[in-house]
């Protein structure tokens, strides 16, 4: 379903994505981990059409995101790490809108929107304006937009950041469920360690840009001699905390001014 | 078409819940018809150039409409910032569509507000020459807000954030509307303000205005009309071409 080969990322002299390759499979839950500024972001920009990459080549649903962006579009869904919603239009609005732009027939739409509404209990708050909810409920919406229009492949950047567990567990149920019955392949970043152990079939961690382990939550144990994956994850990305660097707006802002110069 | 129509929608939508924002942006047209429509009436009576308020009017008109598309093509750097962007970027359309379902959607609301200023102008004592004439009337406050809302589409998407505002505000939007002849007529003016007037395309909005609704035109209404029309289609070529370069 993806297939990255080679893929690099550079900003200015910063490398964000170090000549990494990867496959996820159809069908699959696939955990990225990485500790902040590690590039799993970047990544997931190149994969949806966000960014050029570099180098290297990306096939995403048999489509080449720098040539076919439409097409690839159509194939996924994603939940953004940071808010992307309209805070000036209501939680109903900003699921219609997004079933507009999706293609999804009116029918279809209306009672999708209305489960998933539904779903993460913001249906008796449908009509109020975004900027009045609370964090939290601005994620739930997010979720549910995202899934709103049956992708074949679904991206959730730090989905569950902010949550409760009830509400991490519900979204999980969810996703599985869809996993299982459209087949959707699904694509995560996460820092809770045991939530990755848990749901993810295969797992990749990244660090400085580069893939530094990928298989399965068992394999990554034996891997390292380790009994959890949050060990695991800290045997392969040491301890130090990471400064969290400047995203990649940031760094186009500095690639501007030096342009500019 | 359906997205198209649902991004205007959304524009549409934002307007109307900012009332602070309409109310706002109609202060500084109705300062500018109350102390210079009347303040300078009976001096420009005095050369012999008629009523003041008269010919004034579809200047304010165009001055609301230059400041709302303009601020309305740079609502990108807004969606940039709260993220809401990034949902119409990786939505299955191109972004040329994009660019002008956001287009079309600030000329409404711009053009909503040159209508209102129109009709505030009425109260001010202002009277169009006949009432038919404001429907061409505003189809051309259409065209002037489609140019001047691809202009700020423009702008936006090679500015990272609303810092730079106060600068196009400055150097671009304020010249625009002073040298345009939207406060004095554009006959006889020196040598240099005449060829300045006429590169601003703003001039030409004004003056197909004035013909239209005052009868007193300098250009000529074909001209007015093809000049407003070729650099609209430029503008939304090059509006387009760099909000496809946009990367997030």
């Amino acid at each position: 379903m993806i297939q990255v080969n080679n893929l690099t990322k550079k900003f200015g002299d910063f490398v964000a994505v170090d000549d990494i390759s990867f496959k996820v499979n159809d069908g699959e839950i696939f955990a990225f981990l990485g500790p902040n500024g590690a590039g799993k972001s970047t990544t997931i920009k190149m994969l949806t059409t966000l960014l050029n990459p570099t180098n290297g080549t990306v096939m995403v649903n048999g489509c080449d995101p720098t040539r076919h962006p439409d097409e690839v579009r159509h194939s996924f869904g994603i939940v953004f790490q940071d808010p992307s919603l309209d805070d000036e239009l209501t939680a109903w609005e900003n699921m219609e809108f997004h079933g507009v732009l999706y293609d999804v027939p009116k029918k279809i739409r209306r009672e999708r929107i209305e489960q998933l509404l539904k779903f993460v209990e913001l249906w008796d708050r449908k009509d109020s304006l975004v900027k009045e909810f609370s964090g939290g409920m601005k994620r739930r919406l997010e979720v549910a937009r995202g899934l709103l229009h049956h992708p074949k492949i679904i991206f959730l950047d730090e989905p569950t950041l902010g949550l409760d567990p009830q509400t991490r567990n519900h979204i999980w149920t969810h996703l599985k469920e869809l996993n299982k019955s459209e087949g959707t392949t699904v694509f995560f970043t996460t820092h809770y360690m045991e939530e990755a152990d848990r749901i993810a079939q295969r797992i990749a961690v990244i660090d400085h840009g580069k893939i530094i382990a990928i298989g399965t939550s068992q394999e990554l144990k034996k891997q390292t001699n380790t009994n959890s994956l949050e060990d695991a994850f800290l045997a392969l990305t040491g301890k130090t905390i990471r400064e969290e660097s400047a995203n990649s707006t940031d760094h186009m802002r500095t690639m501007r001014r030096m342009r500019r110069r | 078409m359906k997205k198209i129509y649902i991004l205007w929608l959304r524009q549409i939508k934002r307007y109307l819940r900012s009332r602070s924002r309409i109310v706002g942006s109609l202060a500084q047209p109705l300062l500018f018809l109350f102390a210079l429509g009347y303040g300078f009436g009976a001096v420009f009576k005095q050369a012999g150039q008629g009523n003041y308020l008269n010919f004034l009017a579809p200047g304010i008109i165009g001055m609301s409409i230059i400041f709302t598309s303009i601020f309305s093509g740079m609502e990108v750097i807004w969606d940039r910032q709260f993220g809401f962007l990034k949902e119409t970027l990786v939505a299955p359309m191109s972004r040329f569509s994009i660019m002008i379902g956001r287009t079309l959607g600030g000329a409404t609301v711009a053009t909503a507000q040159g209508i209102i200023v129109m009709l505030i102008s009425l109260a001010f004592g202002f009277h169009p020459i006949s009432w038919i004439s404001t429907i061409p009337a505003v189809l051309v406050m259409f065209l002037v807000a489609l140019l001047f809302t691809s202009l700020g589409t423009m702008i936006a998407s090679l500015l990272d954030d609303m810092q730079g505002f106060q600068l196009i505000m400055n150097f671009l939007v304020m010249p625009l509307f002073f040298l345009s002849g939207a406060l004095f007529p554009l006959q006889g003016l020196p040598e240099a303000l005449s060829i300045i007037a006429r590169i601003d395309p703003l001039s030409y909005g004004i003056d197909a205005l004035r013909t239209l609704l005052i009868g007193a035109g300098h250009y000529g209404l074909g001209v007015d009309v093809i000049v407003l029309g070729i650099i609209t289609f430029i503008f939304l070529w090059l509006g387009s071409y760099f909000f496809k370069k946009i990367q997030i």
